[in-house]
């Protein structure tokens, strides 16, 4: 290896590496191609849309994905499932603890092991999760607010989102990349003290969320620059398989929490918030802001719940072992299954294929949220003004891990 | 509505010999029809008010290998107001594995069909806007194939690594 040459130099490698599908004859005069990206502040991660405008109207937009496209479904079936779940951390790395436990809760389900799972273990799932869901949306909030053009938002989000991240590195060693939930279990069992910091943050935050709410869903200048701005109607919305905080501003009350009642969800009381529409119309940029400010408040709803939960009836005893029900070998019998689970961003699903034979899958497909929920950003921005395409672009809120996977 | 009841009304509506086989084990329940079925099924659940399922949650394609020779096209369904799903299968030919495309029933299908076409080669008829995907457009073959190899050189950038 060493010096091997990687790149040799021809005058043909340097093309243009992804044609546009618009050429200069499709255009009628007056209309103009404009490049967003591949790089650019309201996407996390790498995206070039291809924007053809008419002035400063739309007429329509071609995203050219895969600049990142790191190949999970071809390593998921090349590796045994429980070596999958640091690829899975990676697809979204803002919500690494959903995924992770989407994943396990799939594998458990096809090694028909979900209902022997310790219920503190579930609780403690839960209690990760949630807080790994309030911290995707704090980014979401903070980084979209600074699309439109405030910054001291995106400064507090930040702030607020360093406390879930410490809690979170304390419980599993990583900031980002967790590999704390496993299949038929947790990695290890949360550190001693770990609720009472989690209550001191909720305690800590409660108030923080008003003050947010006034920063900025109340803020004049944020309502102004939203409201009426990419309305999602509902039928639109389902029939492009849009889901989570999107469709739920749509005026839609679908989260699969409720829906599929996952894990230990049908224990816990919290309200699913839905967009109402209240500054413009029903479903616009504000409408997905304001229901993502409203997840923040159930979350903490759940994780009050969860504590009191792990430190009463599920609280730690000495012979407690996360690791009690982790298969040595996970070698499920020949199966097909779809599972599901409700990520900050929406639904995340995978296929699974078993052939019983080996200890690998067969055939695995994630149907990501962020994948399904882009694909609308051409319709949605249609015939509105250049300037706002931003706005509709970040209330999407996309990480490109999980669009090119 | 449970899983008998909805191949009673697919029987019912599109013909007896419209379902090849039924698969209990599978999560959610599947059926196999034959490709040439694909759309008038399809429309069939989405338009029967009775069964009306209104999301398309995921598209995968399954190569089988050469040994069997065949390909499979597998669609997620889901009724969000009567909460029921439902997989559904089509087996394909692996030398031209062609199978209607879903675009004009649901919208979501557009991408999914297109990255199943990038990463697996099966065609879909009438999809409006085939193209690559997630792979660059001048990349040769389909990786998520089984028996597929990796390029030697990409434009002059050693592949393996």
């Amino acid at each position: 290896m060493g010096n091997q040459v990687q790149y040799q130099y021809k005058d043909d490698n340097l093309l243009k590496s992804e044609p546009n599908k618009y050429q200069q004859g499709d255009l009628k005069s007056e209309e103009m191609i404009v490049n967003l990206g591949p790089q650019h502040p309201s996407t996390h991660g790498v995206l070039r849309m291809e924007v053809v405008t008419d002035g400063e109207i739309i007429k329509d937009v071609v995203p050219h994905l895969g600049y990142l496209h790191r190949c999970f479904e071809k390593h998921a079936e090349s590796l045994p499932y429980n070596q999958t779940i640091p690829f899975v951390d990676r697809l979204d790395y803002l919500t690494a603890m959903n995924s992770e436990h989407a994943w396990a809760m799939g594998v458990e389900k096809m090694l028909g092991i979900t209902d022997k799972i310790p219920k503190r273990v579930e609780y403690i799932r839960v209690l990760v999760a949630e807080l790994n869901r309030m911290a995707s949306h704090f980014v979401a909030i903070g980084t979209y607010a600074m699309d439109i053009g405030a910054f001291t938002p995106f400064l507090w989000m930040m702030r607020d989102r360093e406390h879930i991240i410490r809690l979170l590195e304390w419980a599993s060693g990583a900031r980002m990349l967790y590999n704390y939930v496993w299949v038929g279990g947790v990695f290890y069992d949360l550190p001693v003290g770990f609720e009472e910091r989690c209550k001191q943050f909720v305690d800590y935050f409660r108030p923080k969320l008003e003050e947010l709410k006034r920063l900025i869903i109340d803020n004049k200048i944020f309502v102004e620059r939203t409201a009426n701005v990419g309305v999602l109607p509902l039928d639109l919305a389902i029939n492009y398989g849009v889901t989570g905080p999107m469709l739920r501003g749509s005026g839609l009350r679908y989260d699969l929490r409720k829906v599929d009642a996952y894990s230990v969800y049908p224990e816990i009381d919290f309200d699913i918030p839905v967009g109402e529409g209240l500054m413009g119309t029903k479903g616009d940029c504000w409408d997905r802001t304001y229901v993502r400010v409203l997840e923040v408040k159930e979350s903490l709803k759940i994780i009050e719940q969860c504590v009191e939960k792990l430190t009463g009836e599920h609280k730690r005893t000495p012979d407690f072992d996360p690791h009690a029900l982790v298969p040595k070998k996970i070698r499920p019998k020949a199966q097909e299954i779809y599972t599901r689970a409700e990520n900050p961003k929406g639904e995340l699903g995978f296929y699974f294929r078993a052939d019983g034979k080996t200890d690998v899958p067969f055939r695995c497909k994630s149907r990501s949220c962020c994948f399904v929920n882009l694909s609308i950003i051409s319709e949605l921005s249609k015939g509105s003004l250049i300037a706002d395409f931003i706005a509709i672009l970040g209330s999407i809120d996309i990480v490109l891990g999980e669009v090119d996977r | 509505m449970q899983f008998e009841d909805i191949i009673a009304k697919l029987r019912e509506v599109c013909g007896e010999e419209v379902i090849v086989d039924v698969n209990e084990e599978a999560s959610p329940k599947m059926i196999t029809i034959k490709p040439e079925n694909l759309l008038q099924v399809s429309e069939t659940l989405y338009k029967n008010e009775s069964l009306f399922f209104d999301m398309l949650s995921c598209i995968t394609g399954v190569d089988n290998g050469p040994e069997a020779n065949t390909m499979e096209v597998v669609y997620n369904f889901y009724s969000i107001p009567f909460e029921h799903a439902l997989m559904l299968k089509v087996i394909l030919p692996r030398e031209n594995p062609v199978v209607s495309s879903l675009v004009s029933i649901w919208k979501t299908a557009d991408w999914h069909e297109r990255e199943t076409y990038d990463l697996l080669g099966i065609h879909f008829g009438g999809h409006p806007d085939l193209r690559r995907l997630l792979m660059p457009a001048d990349w040769e073959g389909h990786p998520l194939r089984k028996d597929y190899k990796n390029l030697e050189y990409y434009r002059g950038i050693k592949v393996e690594y």
